[in-house]
């Protein structure tokens, strides 16, 4: 049945929140204008705060709709219908709603909207220009999903398009209108992970986070308060800083979790897009922790909390206007928002340049030179590095913006992202990481105390010899482990060891003091060990499916290439690395039962999600399904069963990697399993099965006339045939009485083990049918030809097939785990540092002089474009 | 000279060299006539090629080589520029299981006798997003 009511209310629903959002950005900006800050006019600000909220209702109404739409699988629509699927989990349908750009942008306007709220009630003096700036973004944002059409203007997406609307052409609408598919296309099988379920909400409050000081920094500027603003902007860029960085690392984990390419950040522009403002988000917070200490550092601190901003709407640009097209795995399709997505971007950078330079010469500056022992400069040297490292990524990033740009003027380009994107990024990277450790650790400790040249001496010379004789026993057993080491690594480890030490010596310390004091130090051990973390993991991860036959197969080459995926056959145990690898079946998930089952175990009827067991299906002593029973499986996976024995230790374990067939993208997309030591994980990966959609080739009927008792040979296997009964699986065949259906056991005695095989025989309204039976394992099928009654014989054909194989990548990362206890520990210490500043209201800001007039030169203003 | 300025000398340094350096990483889209060029020059740095697959009549695709059982790490295909250029690639690695579906093919590699070595093979597939058939529509026709 068609149902357009919904929709209707949701597509309302965004028009009212597009014209709210409008009402609310000029009332509460007419409220404020032209008056001091905090002095208001209460009118507007009545008519801004009644339009937000209207605003704020109008958008969870859109969300209750397109929520309505996915849950009730309502297919006429089109969001519905390409995102989700009639057996999809619930938890699941929450990803659907994000899958698309629409939801996202979705996502991005309720946060917004929440914190919007939020600075409604205790934004108190700041409520008027803050909120103009939020209900601006609003409108901006809102305009995405309005999908209006005024001529031939098409102003956003909405997604509440009708199926038939968005493919008009289809032959069905003329016959059928009204026309509804039963299923949907599904959810992306790489995004069926419990980490899209809240990673994409943590990216997106990370996102919406920034505005925040964004607005802050716009109003004070607006406003001429060029000072009071750092305080209620300190701690939203705490929150920004912690949620966001959580996020990147969660998405990291993701693709760890579910992608193959066989680690967790790939340098693809997505990923970089969001790593650039986060860096520059860190950089802003010391700009802003400058300015509460040390007076310093204010212009510094707008232009970079403004650039954050900035760079997250550039990110979105990024992502979602097309414009990486072949430079991306995975970013959205180009739903022919470009253009709105430029002007966006370009109003915001022009707003905001434009503040800048009309105030710039009335922000405070400090006239005072720092000297080298001022933690201060240290400091600052921290966040320019940090500002240096987010400009080389955001420079290489946006290469295939410059092709868009030349061609856009005429030129043709051909200028690609560096083939090499690890290694181009690495070079980088690596000594911005070598700079953030050392600086942390030396500003960190600096920090807390007076510093001379003797005091600075004690305090850093048992981190730093400490240091040194880690990284020096470290190098030690790198080598001792047969492990070259370079020299940048070098320095990497020892900073990086520096970092954690002098941190930890400094928390120790403050720890006496005040507790709260130590968030700072805290995550700057996070940061540290993150490092460390990375520095092993990657640079010394080994993949160690090697292929060891000894063969070498290349025909055009004689150099060794890399043979890094070993073929294993199905029973067969191969050596890999200090491991015996053996693939052991095919499972699948049973939803209610613990772990994988045998595919062999179950009988596939005509519905694919529901099969018949062929022997009771148990865990220890529970039997979660007797023989015969129906059971309704996941069929989209399939997991494929790899144990490792260490051939010294003897210890095993088992891995299920899985593989979905999946037609709609093309192929197999393949998930790696991980096991999980404290000192390093094993990831495994399919890089290849026998092709799937293709039936498999049987080799010719051989057969054999036998009677109950006899034994034969069968594909190099032993078989006993026991008996012919009545067959037990007949559901799906639709007998009815009368028919007739029979079944032989066969018992084989396959490497390992034995099976049961029961082809069968059916005779039904006088009609022979056949159902062969099949032993993936040993590549067997079946299959029962025909019954001599009067001499007692019976016929059974037996073909063969070429084993089941698959084809695994095996890599080994070394303590992998300090990367994800360092993220931890930075969220932890970003959270003291919330915490600490809990009760510093607006009303208790000092009033510090804010000296000097001297203009010291633009700092910072290199990667603000 | 101040320090400051000292300071923002240095910036501008770093900054300098990692655009240079960027420059120099930076590769190119190219047919497989530069390709080869390049090659003979001694040239091998990396570039990427965009071509597409060529299909027979019955829309198989031609001069595909994969045999796991032999070498799970060898993959050779023929790939057809922009330019209607045909080579031989080789791809040391799996052959990518949504190869046979994808209708454009970008590669990053280079020339090496004869037969452009790849090291990453990019696809385009058709996207989800493109209009396809739905099913059961023509079933609910009738």
């Amino acid at each position: 049945m068609l149902n357009t009511l919904i929709g209707d209310a949701g597509h309302l629903s965004v028009i009212v929140a597009f014209v709210a959002a409008t009402v609310a950005a000029y009332a509460y900006f007419k409220a404020g204008r032209d008056r001091a800050l905090g002095d208001t006019d209460a009118g507007w600000l009545r008519l801004g705060r009644g339009a937000f909220l209207v605003h704020s209702l109008a958008v969870v109404s859109v969300i209750v709709c397109l929520f309505a739409i996915i849950h009730g699988h309502r297919y006429e629509y089109y969001y519905a219908w390409s995102h989700s699927s009639n057996h999809l989990p619930v938890y699941y349908m929450i990803s659907c709603f994000w899958e698309g750009q629409e939801g996202s942008f979705l996502l991005w306007i309720f946060w917004h909207v929440c914190i919007g709220l939020i600075l409604m009630r205790y934004a108190r003096r700041w409520e008027a220009p803050v909120m103009a700036i939020f209900a601006g973004v609003q409108l901006f944002l809102t305009s995405m999903i309005l999908g209006v059409v005024l001529g031939d203007l098409k102003i956003g997406s909405s997604p509440f398009i009708l199926l038939r609307d968005f493919m008009p052409d289809l032959p069905v609408w003329k016959t059928n209108p009204n026309f509804v598919p039963k299923d949907g296309t599904g959810l992306n099988a790489l995004l069926q992970n419990y980490w899209m379920v809240i990673h994409p909400p943590t990216l997106f409050l990370g996102f919406a986070l920034t505005l925040a000081p964004f607005a802050y920094a716009v109003a004070g500027l607006w406003k001429g308060e060029y000072t009071k603003w750092v305080r209620p902007a300190m701690r939203w860029t705490l929150w920004g800083g912690m949620v966001l960085g959580v996020g990147i690392v969660m998405g990291a984990y993701w693709a760890y979790e579910t992608l193959n390419f066989g680690g967790y950040w790939n340098w693809d522009p997505v990923e970089n897009a969001v790593y650039i403002p986060w860096l520059v988000l860190v950089a802003s917070l010391h700009g802003l922790v400058l300015w509460q200490r040390s007076r310093t550092a204010l212009r510094t601190s707008f232009v970079l909390v403004i650039a954050t901003f900035l760079l997250i709407l550039y990110a979105t640009f990024l992502t979602r206007s097309g414009v990486l097209g072949n430079a991306s795995v995975h970013s959205f399709t180009d739903l022919g928002l470009s253009g709105q997505l430029i002007i966006y971007l370009a109003a915001f950078v022009v707003l905001s340049i434009v503040l800048l330079v009309w105030r710039w010469k009335n922000i405070p500056i400090s006239e005072k030179e720092l000297t080298t022992y001022n933690p201060e400069l240290w400091v600052f040297v921290g966040a320019t590095v940090l500002c240096l490292g987010a400009f080389q990524v955001l420079f290489t990033t946006s290469i295939p913006v410059y092709n868009a740009f030349l061609g856009f003027i005429g030129i043709k380009s051909n200028l690609a992202l560096p083939a090499d994107q690890i290694a181009h990024y690495t070079k980088f990277q690596l000594w911005m990481g070598v700079g953030v450790a050392f600086f942390s650790g030396l500003a960190q400790v600096m920090w807390w105390q007076k510093n001379d040249k003797s005091s600075l001496t004690n305090t850093l010379t048992v981190p730093a010899i400490l240091s040194l004789l880690g990284a020096a026993l470290v190098i030690l057993l790198v080598q001792y482990y047969g492990h070259k080491m370079d020299l940048v690594y070098i320095v990497l480890l020892t900073t990086a060891l520096f970092g954690v030490l002098a941190n930890v010596s400094m928390v120790f310390t403050l720890m006496r003091r005040k507790v709260s004091l130590s968030g700072g130090g805290i995550a700057h051990i996070g940061i540290a060990l993150m490092l460390l973390g990375v520095l092993a993991s990657a640079g010394y991860s080994n993949i160690i499916s090697q292929n060891v036959s000894g063969l070498l197969y290349s025909r055009e080459f004689d150099q060794t290439t890399n043979q890094d995926n070993v073929l294993l056959w199905r029973n067969d145990p191969a050596p890999m690395g200090k491991y015996d690898v053996r693939y052991t079946g095919q499972f699948w998930d049973v939803p209610g039962v613990p772990g994988y089952v045998d595919k062999q175990l179950l009988y596939r009827t005509a519905d694919e999600y529901k099969t018949l067991a062929r022997a009771d299906i148990k865990r220890g002593d529970k039997v979660y399904y007797k023989a015969g029973d129906t059971v309704e499986i996941s069929p989209e996976n399939t997991f494929y069963r790899v144990e490792y024995k260490d051939r010294k230790t003897g210890e095993a374990f088992t891995l299920y990697p899985r593989a979905q067939v999946n037609e709609e993208m093309g192929g197999l997309l393949a998930s790696p399993d991980i096991q999980k030591f404290a000192d390093h994980d094993i990831y495994s990966h399919i890089s290849a099965v026998p092709p799937v959609d293709k039936e498999k080739d049987w080799s010719e009927v051989k057969e054999h006339v036998l009677s109950v008792g006899d034994t034969i040979f069968l594909n190099d296997y032993f078989a006993v045939f026991r008996a012919v009964e009545p067959a037990h699986q007949t559901a799906g065949l639709g007998l009815q009485k009368g028919d007739l259906a029979i079944q032989g056991d066969f018992l084989v005695y396959g490497e390992k083990k034995q099976y049961h095989i029961h082809p069968m025989f059916v005779v039904r309204n006088r009609l022979i049918g056949r159902v062969p039976d099949e032993i993936e394992d040993l590549g067997l099928r079946l299959s029962f030809l025909n019954v001599d009654t009067q001499k007692g014989k019976f016929t059974f054909g037996v073909s063969t097939t070429q084993k089941d194989y698959i084809i695994l990548k095996a890599v080994e990362k070394p303590f992998i785990n300090l990367l994800w206890s360092g993220t931890l520990l930075m969220a932890v210490g970003f959270g003291m540092a919330i915490y600490k500043r809990r009760r510093e209201t607006d009303a208790a800001v000092e009033t510090a002089p804010a000296t000097g007039t001297t203009v010291r030169p633009v700092q910072q203003s290199r990667q603000v474009a | 000279m101040k320090k400051t300025h000292i300071f923002i000398m240095a910036i501008i340094a770093v900054a300098i060299a990692i655009i240079t350096s960027t420059a120099g990483d930076a590769s190119v889209y190219v047919s497989f006539k530069e390709a080869r060029e390049r090659a003979s020059e001694g040239n091998l740095t990396k570039v990427h090629v965009v071509g597409r697959l060529p299909r027979d009549g019955a829309k198989n695709i031609m001069g595909l080589e994969y045999n796991p059982t032999v070498d799970p790490n060898y993959f050779a295909f023929t790939l057809v520029d922009t330019n209607r250029i045909a080579q031989r690639v080789v791809y040391f690695n799996p052959k990518p299981q949504d190869f046979d579906k994808s209708e454009q093919v970008v590669i990053t590699g280079a020339m090496r006798n004869n037969t452009f070595v790849a090291d990453k093979i990019l696809l385009k597939c058709p996207s989800k997003y493109v209009e396809k058939d739905i099913e059961g529509a023509t079933a609910s026709v009738n």
